[in-house]
């Protein structure tokens, strides 16, 4: 036993490894990516880790991984589950043998992610049961509790942090970790190929299961009632430590339900817990599931109590809570002033957006499309990733992004109605082979003019540097083939492709410009690696010659050129020596030490 | 014991492994610790924005508004952006070194210096600034400007438990490789609020 600062997601990774995992697949995106790490970091040996190369794939690869009745982890952020939906909605009829558990991490505020979508509607949606943890420790027990129902059940179980618990450390103590869990093998049986006829009898057990689980729930430690009064209020996830820390500073008898697991709500407990009480406000992120539920056993108790929340307009449907928003919740709801003094208001303070690198390849990349587009008519589709940056002033190089792998498929779109404008995608490297690939087929296929920019930096930046298949790395430390995405593109019928360092200008607006005037799919490789891979070197200076026009701060906007004092000025802690504010110098005032 | 301590900076300050280190340090110390970041989309360059939580196991992962007793200011804006939540008797710790955002070199936004730090020293009890990026280059590099700021913070008393324990703790949680130029950089922060 050891006494550790560990973060929710490291909790959740330690957890699973005494659970004894065998099998553990997902693919990058905030907040969940730290708990596959850890487990790679941390695997005794026999654990098999994965990045899959995305989350249809990884979910695939645990459920067959449970199949066999080895415990199996897939590992992804809440958009993923909508890659991963298509087996998901299957499974949950198939079932599974081991324990499978699906984390799929949800970001409200949001943080980092295109939506606020709410899991715990999937769960319901799947008819699977769903975990919520308030915090790392809780997690790390709950982790173990949901592959042991898993096993129990023959059901793959849901696991839902959200980022401030994924990504907020607590003092844990950590016991060795367990045995592996001993996998039986695939046994042939009818029970594995989903048929209209096993659906029938598969959705009837599923039905009736839900009342099971229901039963099961209302026992578990991570649901409880404590106090008592004729006020309730029910939490879970993060909005119930926030609750606490509330109801400790205040003197009311308040009657509290603690949710671990929202769906299927525990309806005995709860009804237990509403015996009694007036009146119970819900705090929950993100949608109203757990009040949904209160007023269904409200309904059935004649009415009684009244449920407020965010159907009642007491808290919101959007955006994360906070300690402040809760408190207020809760002051008005027990009639005490939320004695809030007013802030004192700052002097106007600098905007901070996040910004792509000092040094990043992608400013470079996105500076030659558009210089090689200047006066045309052109639509700059981007994907999700570091580049989506792009769109900032002064680049203004992304004027769509949706969803993974989208930026190809949208200019095809765009392409289609207004075939006079030039339509050019942008996609990294691990998002291409995320879900890039079948829009480059469907371009070729159905010769769509477009050109597509794959922005290769050798690895998946944004998430915090995983390798993908294009790296030839993998989870086990292993080395395996490297996928060529040139050899890829040629492959898919991509009759134009050209592959150049960006940090080339000259070479890159050339490539740039033949590829978008090349009637049909063409495309573009830009190879760079990020920063983050190397180390600075031929730092950039500005020398006497700085006539002040001030060309490299208004066209590149890199976050290492200033004006301080009325001259412009490199930091040289942050310059990576990309030279592109070099390249685009019109005096020649800007050189490193080795140029 | 209660003792919160927010730290305000930019990615890729450091300001995340001096969170980790102070609530080791106080894990050290027998006391109980929770840390939670805000990070945003952006590997670097954006505002980051750590809270440190020691002595409570009730407590949430988040500092409420007016109640830390520290602030540790990588950066002058970022520390004045965040100081709302120090309390009437917190104390601050400000680098004063700016950082300009790209808006702010494009003419779209000002920064405006003084009446930051005025501001500041309004609303902390007790204010330390200092030029941290001088010290820690001294130290011999700019990225050990996270361990010189503890090093100040320890030096002027601030912090909760012990300056040994905390270097002992710094030592054990860097990269071998960087354990000369931490303690370096920690005893120049100590120094510094010495003299």
């Amino acid at each position: 036993m050891s006494v550790k600062l560990l973060m929710g997601n490291e909790a959740i990774a330690l957890g699973a490894i005494k659970a004894g995992v065998n099998v553990v697949t997902g693919y990058p995106g905030t907040p969940s990516t730290e708990v596959l790490e850890t487990i790679a970091r941390n695997n005794p040996g026999d654990i098999y880790v994965e990045w899959s190369v995305n989350e249809k794939v990884a979910m695939e690869v645990a459920a067959g991984a449970a199949y066999t009745g080895a415990r199996s982890l897939v590992t992804m952020k809440q958009v993923g589950l909508n890659v991963a939906s298509d087996p998901l909605m299957s499974l949950s009829y198939i079932g599974v043998k081991g324990g499978m558990v699906v984390l799929a991490a949800d970001d409200p505020g949001p943080f980092s992610s295109q939506t606020e979508q709410d899991t715990r509607h999937f769960a319901r949606f799947s008819n699977l049961p769903v975990f919520d943890p308030s915090s790392p420790e809780e997690a790390y027990d709950m982790i173990q509790s949901a592959f042991e129902l898993s096993e129990q059940v023959g059901l793959p179980v849901f696991f839902r942090p959200t980022t401030r618990v994924c990504h907020s450390c607590s003092t844990l103590e950590i016991s060795v970790p367990g045995e592996r869990h001993k996998a039986e093998g695939f046994v042939k049986d009818p029970r594995w190929t989903i048929f209209p006829s096993l659906s029938y009898r598969k959705h009837v057990q599923l039905e009736a299961m839900q009342e099971k689980l229901s039963g099961i729930f209302s026992g578990l430690q991570y649901n409880r009632v404590t106090g008592s009064g004729s006020r309730g209020i029910a939490a879970s996830g993060i909005a119930y430590s926030y609750a606490r820390e509330v109801l400790s500073s205040i003197n009311s008898d308040i009657k509290l339900l603690k949710v671990g697991t929202p769906y299927p709500f525990p309806k005995e407990l709860g009804t237990e817990f509403i015996k009694g009480l007036d009146e119970v406000m819900v705090l929950e992120e993100l949608d109203p599931v757990i009040e949904e539920s209160l007023l269904e056993l409200a309904a059935l108790n004649g009415g009684r109590p009244k449920v407020l929340g965010k159907k009642t307009g007491h808290l919101p449907l959007a955006g994360e809570y906070s300690y402040e928003l809760i408190k207020a919740a809760i002051a008005g709801f027990v009639g005490i002033p939320a004695g809030e003094k007013s802030p004192a208001v700052p002097p106007e303070l600098p905007v901070r957006p996040p910004v792509l690198c000092a040094g990043c390849p992608h400013r470079a990349s996105f500076y030659a499309v558009k210089t090689a587009l200047k006066k045309q008519k052109a639509v700059f589709t981007g994907d999700i990733g570091c580049y989506t940056l792009g769109n900032a002033k002064p680049l203004e190089m992304v004027d769509t992004c949706l969803c993974m792998g989208a930026g190809i498929t949208i200019a095809q779109g765009l392409q289609r109605v207004e075939p006079d404008v030039r339509h050019i995608a942008f996609i990294g490297d691990s998002t291409f082979f995320h879900t890039g690939i079948p829009g480059i087929i469907n371009a070729v296929y159905n010769n769509t003019d477009i050109t597509v920019i794959i922005l290769d930096n050798s690895t998946t930046a944004m998430t915090g540097h995983q390798p993908h298949p294009g790296t030839g790395k993998t989870m086990m430390r292993s080395i395996s083939e490297k996928i060529d995405i040139y050899n890829l593109l040629k492959a898919c019928g991509v009759k134009k492709i050209t592959r150049v360092n960006p940090l080339n200008q000259k070479e890159a607006v050339e490539a740039a410009k033949e590829a978008v005037v090349f009637n049909g799919p063409s495309a573009v490789i830009f190879e760079a690696p990020c920063i983050a891979l190397f180390k600075p070197s031929n730092i950039q200076k500005i020398n006497e010659k700085c006539t002040l026009c001030k060309r490299c701060i208004r066209e590149i906007g890199c976050p290492a050129i200033s004006i301080n004092n009325g001259k412009v000025e490199i930091e040289s802690s942050l310059c990576y020596g990309c030279t592109l504010c070099s390249q685009v110098c019109p005096t020649g005032a800007i050189g490193g030490a080795e140029g | 014991m209660k003792f919160d301590i927010l730290i305000a900076g930019v990615g890729g300050q450091g300001t995340v492994l001096a969170s980790r280190l102070l609530a080791a340090a106080a894990i050290k110390a027998g006391y109980y610790a929770r840390t939670s970041e805000t990070i945003g989309m952006a590997q670097r360059g954006g505002c980051v924005v750590s809270h440190v939580r020691i002595g409570s196991e009730e407590a949430s992962p988040i500092i409420p508004y007016g109640t830390a007793d520290l602030l540790i200011g990588f950066e002058p804006s970022e520390a004045a952006r965040n100081i709302n939540r120090l309390a009437p008797s917190g104390r601050s710790v400000v680098n004063t070194r700016v950082i300009k955002p790209v808006t702010a070199s494009l003419d779209t936004v000002t920064y405006a210096i003084d009446p930051i730090n005025a501001f500041i020293r309004t609303n902390s009890s007790e204010t330390v600034m200092l030029d941290g990026y001088a010290l820690a280059e001294k130290a011999g590099s700019v990225k050990a400007l996270n361990v010189v700021l503890l090093g100040v913070a320890a030096a002027a008393g601030f912090l909760p438990f012990d300056k040994d324990d905390l270097e002992s703790i710094i030592c054990e949680n860097v990269s071998p490789r960087y354990v000369e130029l931490n303690k370096k950089a920690f005893n120049t922060g100590l120094e510094y609020k010495r003299k």
